[in-house]
């Protein structure tokens, strides 16, 4: 194994355990003052107007932005990836939590206390609080997957070959609203300098933050910078450039002092997005020996009422690819209440949407007797039947493989309720992963010293998966230096540009860019001895000639008077999206422990077996492995954010009462990565592990309950109620 | 949350004399502090106990004597407690996470208010904060709360362990105030809401709770507590139970149950108590028992399943016992 690959320990890791790591609210700037929001507490009306003056009585007040007073902004159409609302541009309200005003005080506890202060007079509407089962005003997306996808897609002929189907399983299935949760909440310090803008903020995206306040705030994007050297979990939530970020600037402009602003934890369910609820009928029609002729995933998901943008949860995808099926049908419809608007969450669309669709493959093995992992196999695809493509690379095969050996699953009975452990209920359960492979254009800096430290650059994000560490991986190993000698920077948008971390895209999009960055500088170098940059290697500080023969890189810099040498270069995706269904693969063999008698549900194993091409690193991998499944036991047994019916107002927006695994709910996981580089996706090999881990577990958790139970359940979370006898 | 001053009394006398219209006394701060962050309670000064040797641990032949300002963390370990009280220890060690145990008080943990979510958010009506608001958890989001002893006006639960072990154990809680010294047994000390739900407990604004008692006996020393809920640590109960008997010759000659998670107070199941006296310690009569468990029960539409959540709690903790 050479630097790539090598599990070593995370190079910030000491920093985040320590407290030196520093985020974004912790950014030392003089004179900054603070800034509070105040949300509505209605779901749907008119801000009559905002009562100010108590608070603006109280110590410390600078100012309070309301819709009445709030600078506008220069543009405020909501557009992809860009929310311009709620700030204050407007007196409508849309949901209940939206952000109605915004105190400035000297302190955060004076700013607080004002807030308490500030009351609201409405006119309130009638509102739609909730996506029920009335699917009646569902409506086709207008933007889907930005106009990159169709919201529905057919081949062969799904409802004909359904009703001929001998064998038919037709369910419905429901996924709560799900909230992001990372640990640092969403965080903002702005500063203006005359007309020059500088923000630190927890985000996914520096680049997308510059580009969304330039925008919104009439300014040149050169004017504004954009830095977050460390992102305290994002999981999609800071993706897009919400509102609180774009307040802030709008504050620090009226007070003319800089102004932090961070989200108390209630806000963070009200202020950037969440997962919606989505509810999905499925009609699987088979042959009896388990050929599956027709698939229909009718998908509706939850959107807002509020003029926030457009997103749609794009559930129905993966069923559109997974399985070799000659007649499928998925259609994807909106359904719009007083909420707001949804976003991105870890595998948005083929977590919920797998959801579904891999219980509903379960339920099409028991219906018809087989081995469910028999059935998929029976199904395998070998290309991709939606994009009629082949695939990059698939080892799907041989995850189910090494999964189902590791975990014993050719021990497994057929028939639900036949494991137990004295009066527990013993089932497993299993499913398939699949997300597909992102690459965007991104652009990488290198320098090298002559004392032979390397510092490698990238407006890139660390948002916990190991960016710093991969950097320095890949770069020590392209440049031919230990890993001790390289030095990551990332997160400032005055750094070459790269693209939002998410879709499970950085390694893909970052680190070739720092592969064409070191060919770029081996080129330099080779150029200043002399040499073709095709027959020239590093390698522990020299430059190896076509002939063996070794330069020493500092008496070749000191040659021609430099201290260091640099190289930027960008990388960008080629034709492999027109050639090749790009995806990567894995599956989850879960056991629970159901005590029927007390309705607890436990994991008790799991095995999760994943093909993301290349590993770059096999500690951070697994640690994003065994992260995503837990994220995923979340989904299955305890995440929901729960609304109110009356008010629209979510009643759990804390972290008491809206619950996440905590280590006692998390077993032992054995990951295993089937390791083959995808060169086919990109240079280096990689597909991308953010995500992929997630996607399934939540089935593969219901699978087994129902193994263990003989219950299935179509509803999650899976609770108490649920099983108990 | 909202300014306020800081009075750090050094003796009990100065702490009582020091509260006022306005004040709240705070000891290891773990639920006040969250509820003054969402201007729930916006105290005018706090009345710091830290200052007041209230903190032992005692136990003799006779009982067991908590000091109020004891940590949840130093009771659950105490060895005394652990053996001749497990349910005490039990409980403890159910609650929140090791950093709130290493800061909360037993005496505060008493005190503990609600965690219905609808008490907890000042932008909805609550009858407990606001007498004759209106209560829109009863029609709402009610999983967690109430099955017995609810009222028109509050279905919230008391949200702590610790008090439905000492309900089975039959402590008495022991306060002090401007008049003197009062003792309450646990039993009398919780108050249904009724049409008053703002009234929780019988402790007069001016009085801290200084030691909890708790007598020795057989039953104690055989006492255990379960508690269900769905996360497996750091959650509310949705339900749960403690239980204590007397066992003698395979016969039960006394028994305490106790449920939480159920209602306002800890709920004593003075049925299923009697179902089990004079009976074999067996399974049979434990089942029969935790059928009377709930009697007069009255879900609220989303936590029927508590009902008989609540009787499975009951026959998995006396199973524990035997």
């Amino acid at each position: 194994m050479g630097i790539i690959g090598a599990p070593i320990a995370r190079v910030d890791g000491r920093a985040k355990v320590t407290g030196r790591a520093r985020y974004a609210a912790e950014a030392a700037v003089p004179g900054a003052v603070h800034a509070v929001l105040v949300q509505s507490t209605i779901a749907a009306g008119v801000v009559l107007a905002v009562e100010t003056a108590a608070a603006e009585g109280m110590p410390g007040v600078l100012a309070i932005l309301t819709p009445q007073n709030a600078p506008r902004l220069a543009d405020v159409r909501p557009q992809a990836q860009l929310v311009p609302n709620p700030t204050l541009q407007d007196a409508t309200v849309a949901y209940n939590g939206q952000t109605i005003a915004v105190v400035v005080a000297e302190t955060l506890q004076q700013a607080e206390a004002a807030a308490a202060h500030v009351r609201a007079r409405y006119r309130a509407d009638e509102a739609i609080t909730e996506m029920g089962d009335d699917l009646a005003d569902a409506y086709v997306p207008k933007n889907f997957r930005n106009g990159m996808r169709k919201p529905d897609s057919a081949r062969g002929d799904a409802d004909a070959a359904f009703n001929a189907a001998p064998v038919q399983i037709s369910a419905t299935y429901t996924t709560p609203v799900e909230h992001h949760n990372p640990m640092e909440p969403h965080a903002t310090i702005a500063r203006w300098d005359g007309d020059r803008l500088t923000v630190w903020t927890a985000t996914q995206y520096v680049s997308g933050a510059r580009a969304t306040l330039a925008r919104l705030l009439g300014i040149d994007a050169g004017n504004v910078r954009v830095i977050c050297p460390f992102t305290g979990g994002g999981f999609g939530c800071k993706g897009t450039t919400w509102p609180p970020a774009v307040l802030a600037a709008m504050a620090a402009r009226s007070v003319n002092r800089p102004v932090k602003l961070v989200l108390d934890r209630r806000q963070m369910y009200t202020s950037n997005g969440f997962r919606p609820r989505t509810l999905q009928k499925l009609r699987l029609g088979a042959t009896p020996d388990g050929q599956i002729v027709s698939l229909r995933h009718d998908g509706f998901t939850q959107m807002s009422l509020g003029d926030f943008g457009e997103f749609a949860e794009p559930v129905g995808l993966a069923s559109e690819m997974l399985y070799a099926v000659p007649n499928a049908a998925v259609t994807h419809r909106l359904v719009a209440v007083n909420q707001g608007l949804p976003t991105y969450m870890r595998a948005p669309g083929e977590a919920s949407g797998s959801f579904a669709l891999e219980s509903a493959i379960d339920e099409m093995a028991a219906a018809l007797n087989m081995d469910p992992l028999d059935l998929r196999l029976r199904n395998y695809a070998e290309s991709d039947p939606h994009e009629n493509r082949p695939f990059s690379s698939k080892a799907l095969r041989e995850c189910y493989r090494a999964g189902a050996e590791a975990f014993g699953w050719a021990q497994r009975p057929l028939a639900p309720r036949c494991l137990r452990d004295g009066d527990v209920l013993v089932g497993w359960g299993m499913a398939t992963a699949l997300y597909p492979i992102n690459r965007s254009a991104a652009q990488a800096t290198l320098r090298m010293g002559a004392d032979g430290r390397v510092f490698v650059r990238s407006g890139t994000q660390e948002i916990g998966g190991g960016t710093y560490t991969t950097m320095a991986q890949v770069t020590a190993e392209a440049l031919g230096v230990p890993v001790g000698q390289v030095t990551a920077q990332l997160g400032d948008s005055a750094w070459p540009h790269a693209p939002v971390s998410g879709g499970s895209q950085t390694s893909a999009s970052v680190l070739n860019a720092v592969v064409a960055a070191a060919d770029a500088l081996r080129a330099r170098l080779a150029a200043l001895a002399g040499l073709d940059a095709r027959q020239v290697q590093l390698a522990a500080g020299t430059l190896v000639g076509p002939d063996g023969t070794r330069l020493r890189i500092d008496v070749l810099l000191a040659r021609h008077g430099l201290d260091t040498i640099e190289a930027t270069a960008e990388s960008v995706p080629g034709d492999e999206k027109q050639r090749f269904s790009l995806h990567s693969f894995g599956a989850h063999f879960v056991e629970v422990q159901v005590d029927p008698a007390i309705g607890r549900i436990r994991i008790a194993r799991h095995v999760g077996a994943f093909d993301t091409g290349r590993v770059l690193n096999a500690r951070t991998a697994r640690s994003q492995a065994i992260g995503g499944i837990i994220y995923g036991y979340g989904m299955a047994l305890l995440e929901k954010t729960e609304v109110d019916a009356e008010t629209g107002r979510y009643v759990n927006a804390n972290l008491s009462d809206y619950l996440v695994p905590v280590n006692a709910d998390v077993p032992d996981i054995v990951t295993i990565f089937v390791e083959k580089p995808d060169r086919n996706a990109n240079p280096l090999g990689v597909k991308g592990l953010g995500e992929l881990p997630t996607v399934g577990v939540a089935a593969a958790v219901a699978n087994a309950v129902y193994h263990a139970t003989g219950r299935r359940v179509r509803d999650l979370p899976i609770r108490v109620e649920d099983v108990l006898a | 949350m909202q300014a306020f001053d800081l009075i750090r009394p050094t003796d009990l006398p100065a702490a009582i004399a020091a509260m006022g219209k306005g004040r709240r006394f705070i000891a290891g701060g773990t639920d006040l502090l969250q509820l003054m962050k969402e201007n729930i309670e916006t105290p005018s000064a706090l009345i710091d106990l830290d200052a007041l040797a209230l903190d032992g641990i005692g136990a003799d032949g006779g009982g067991l004597m908590l000091g109020a300002l004891a940590r949840m963390a130093d009771v659950a370990a105490h060895p005394a407690v652990r053996a001749e009280y497990p349910a005490i220890s039990q409980a403890l060690l159910s609650a929140a996470s090791p950093q709130v145990r290493n800061m909360g008080t037993v005496g505060g943990n008493l005190l503990q208010r609600t965690r219905c979510v609808y008490f907890r958010d000042a932008a909805f009506p609550c009858n407990k904060r606001t007498p004759g608001a209106g209560c829109p958890a009863i029609a709402g989001q009610n999983r967690m709360l109430a099955i017995l002893g609810g009222s028109a006006d509050c279905i919230a639960t008391h949200p702590s362990d610790l008090p439905v072990a000492l309900a089975a154990l039959e402590a008495t809680v022991v306060m002090q105030g401007p008049n003197g010294t009062r003792r309450v047994p646990i039993s009398d000390f919780y108050l249904l809401p009724g049409t008053t739900p703002g009234q929780e407990t019988v402790l007069a604004p001016d009085e801290i709770i200084t030691m909890i008692e708790v007598p020795a006996s057989a039953w104690a020393r055989r006492s255990a507590y379960v508690k269900l809920r769905d996360r497996a640590s750091f959650e509310f109960a949705l339900v749960a139970a403690a239980v204590a008997l007397d066992v003698r010759d395979g016969t039960i000659a006394a028994a305490r149950v106790a449920l939480g998670g159920v209602a306002a107070k800890p709920w004593r199941a003075m049925a299923a108590e009697a179902a089990l006296v004079g009976q074999k310690a067996d399974g049979a009569t434990f089942a029969q028992a935790a059928a009377l468990a709930t009697e007069g029960a009255r879900p609220a539409g989303r936590n029927g399943f508590k009902v008989r959540l609540a009787q499975r709690a009951v026959a998995r903790a006396l199973g524990a016992l035997v």
